[in-house]
């Protein structure tokens, strides 16, 4: 793979969530990118543009998010770490593509900068495409991979687990941001790829022409019998492993809360913020912020008292909210508390929420 | 005795799925004796197409890829500018190049990726049982134009003219396979549009008007004489650019 020594320099700068998923891409070893203009996340293709030729990588704009997705699609098939990205309407354009790369057993990484829907909806922040990420997407039994940074070191930071995990498990994975995510400026540290994702994984499957060995073909299309039961049976596995190994959470305060604030992604952040105001004054109040949406972090959700109430804040009408149901042993005890089409859950609402469960 | 004919090394001997008279096979041939002319099977990589010939990496002996409906050419794009080492061609049928891929098709050409399309316009869609295609013949009956297509539903789409109108193409050639001879030609023509990636010339495609008895209703020999008698004034053989 091309390399460039600019992978190898720490620095810390200010950057934008979609500036750091850029950058972090590009040191985690993209060296293909293909995209569509749609805000809010065109920084992210831009940044593309002017820094993918220092990596002697491949940039290019292309005419449509089928088109993008399916020349990610052909890098990948080519052996070479891949991206794109998009916003919501463009994403729904992907997911055939997603799908194919998921039967054929491609490793690629899409990122979702979300905004309000349905339809054309407007470009403010939202999380209403929880169920598009986490669900599959496309057609057939499939999953991605999704991760959910809240801030923007964290999104630099999962990108190098991102096109690590999708080479390990030849699977597309999702990074699920919102508009706050894309467009907030925070600082952030460069660094190279952490050691657990810095493997070099081989492709011994890659389209580079049959020299030396057998043809390699790359499809999903399975016409004897049994034989597309069999590649569903082999991702189904894989799956397993991943639900096994591959949960991701963040905690705190959770052991004599009574109340457990459930939330990802940017709007984590500000139900972090009430929840740390709430424990000041005393209220036996806690949060768990799931990192991977998919597989989702049933772990945290396994604790022997049983009173314990949830409290699943969403900038969406209640998706992520079913995870929780699904992961708790009393789906009575969940509550939710969400806004969308652009609106966030404010701190007086989850404030008055946690009050009213406290009681 | 001195073997003077044989199958390509980059053909498989196998059973052909495709229907008796079918033009697919044909083409199949023809490149995988191109390939072998050029000495390329070691560096090629093929796209398939979603339609009847998705299965040609049943029959070529080198690197394949399935792309989605329609998508070839921008799975080609992403192969190709990754590995620009080796030979990277799309296969598409008149369905998947014309109408639902007619997007990619454009702008792949007006980038002047250089890449090789073999593109088979056979008038009708075969996988999916013989419905309109682009390319249609104003009168022809398909399925889902049970009394002749009329104007309203479009008229041939003559794809590989539009597609001669851009600069980023180097060459377009359209051939048939209707006599022994016009299958020369075509064999002329695919060889010719893979010299030119080997020589970086840019975007090269051949259209190949090629028969599919079975959703015509007739016989393989009769497909042949309705190429030669409706097709080829629709679709006039020779180099576009
Ligand atoms: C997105 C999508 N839409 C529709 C189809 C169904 N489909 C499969 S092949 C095909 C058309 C094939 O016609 P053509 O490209 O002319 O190739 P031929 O079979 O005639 O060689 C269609 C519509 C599909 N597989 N995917
Ligand atoms: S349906 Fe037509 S194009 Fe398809 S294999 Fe049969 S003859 Fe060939």
């Amino acid at each position: 793979m091309k390399s460039n020594n600019k992978e190898n320099c720490f620095r810390k700068v200010l950057m934008t969530g979609n500036d750091a998923i850029a950058e972090g891409a590009l040191r985690a070893g993209c060296r293909f990118y293909a995209g569509y203009p749609i805000t809010p996340q065109n920084e992210l293709t831009s940044y593309m543009a002017i820094h993918m030729p220092e990596y002697q990588g491949v940039f290019i704009q292309a005419e449509s998010e089928l088109a993008a997705i399916n020349m990610v699609f052909g890098a990948s098939a080519a052996g070479f770490r891949a991206m794109t990205s998009s916003s919501s309407p463009g994403i729904s354009l992907k997911q055939e593509g997603i799908s194919y790369l998921a039967g054929c057993e491609l490793p690629a990484v899409i990122v979702n900068i979300m905004r309000g829907g349905p339809g054309l909806g407007n470009i403010a922040p939202a999380q209403s495409d929880y169920f598009q990420a986490t669900k599959g997407g496309g057609h057939g039994d499939y999953h991605s991979i999704v991760f959910a940074p809240s801030s923007v070191q964290e999104a630099y930071n999962l990108m190098f687990a991102a096109f690590y995990l999708a080479d390990k498990f030849r699977t597309p994975v999702m990074i699920l941001g919102d508009g706050m995510l894309g467009q907030m400026m925070e600082p952030v540290v460069l660094h190279s790829a952490p050691l657990e994702f810095s493997e070099n994984i081989d492709k011994p499957w890659a389209l580079t022409g049959c020299k030396d060995r057998n043809p390699n073909v790359i499809r999903s299309l399975y016409l004897k019998e049994g034989a597309l039961e069999a590649l569903n049976e082999r991702l189904q596995k894989r799956y397993q492993m991943i639900e096994k190994t591959q949960q991701r959470f963040e905690e705190d305060f959770v052991n004599d809360a009574q109340v457990i604030v459930v939330s990802y992604g940017a709007m984590a952040r500000i139900v972090k913020s009430v929840v740390k105001k709430l424990r000041q004054r005393k209220l036996k109040v806690g949060y768990i912020r799931p990192i991977t949406l998919w597989p989702f972090p049933v772990k945290a959700f396994n604790r022997k008292k049983t009173t314990v109430k949830y409290l699943v804040v969403e900038m969406s009408y209640g998706q992520m909210v079913e995870d929780v149901c699904l992961s708790v042993p009393d789906k009575k005890k969940v509550y939710f508390l969400g806004r969308a089409g652009g609106a966030i859950p404010d701190t007086g609402q989850i404030t008055r929420k946690i009050y009213k469960l406290l009681r | 005795m001195k073997k003077i004919y044989s199958r390509p090394q980059s053909l498989y001997d196998v059973v052909t799925h495709y229907c008796p008279g079918c033009g697919h096979g044909i083409v199949h041939k023809l490149v995988a004796q191109v390939v072998d002319e050029l000495q390329i099977r070691e560096k090629v990589i093929a796209v398939a197409p979603v339609g009847c010939a998705v299965l040609a990496y049943d029959y070529w002996n080198f690197d394949c890829t399935e792309a989605a409906h329609g998508r070839a050419l921008a799975v080609a794009t992403g192969i190709k500018r990754m590995r620009p080492e080796t030979v990277v061609f799309t296969y598409q049928g008149d369905g998947d190049l014309a109408a639902i891929g007619t997007n990619e098709t454009i702008h792949t050409a007006n980038r002047g990726e250089n890449l090789t399309t073999i593109f088979i316009n056979n008038a009708v869609y075969g996988m999916t049982g013989g419905q309109m295609a682009p390319t249609t013949l104003l009168g022809q009956k398909t399925t889902t134009t049970p009394h002749g297509r009329k104007e309203q539903e479009g008229r041939p789409l003559k794809i590989s003219e539009l597609l001669a109108q851009l600069e980023g193409v180097y060459y377009v050639e359209r051939v048939s396979l209707h006599t022994p001879q016009q299958v020369i030609n075509a064999q002329k023509a695919i060889k010719q549009a893979f010299q030119n990636q080997i020589e970086e010339k840019g975007f090269s495609l051949v259209e190949i008007l090629s028969p599919c008895p079975t959703y015509w209703n007739c016989s393989a020999q009769e497909a042949m004489d309705w190429i030669a008698e409706f097709m080829v004034k629709e679709f006039p053989l020779g180099r576009i650019k």
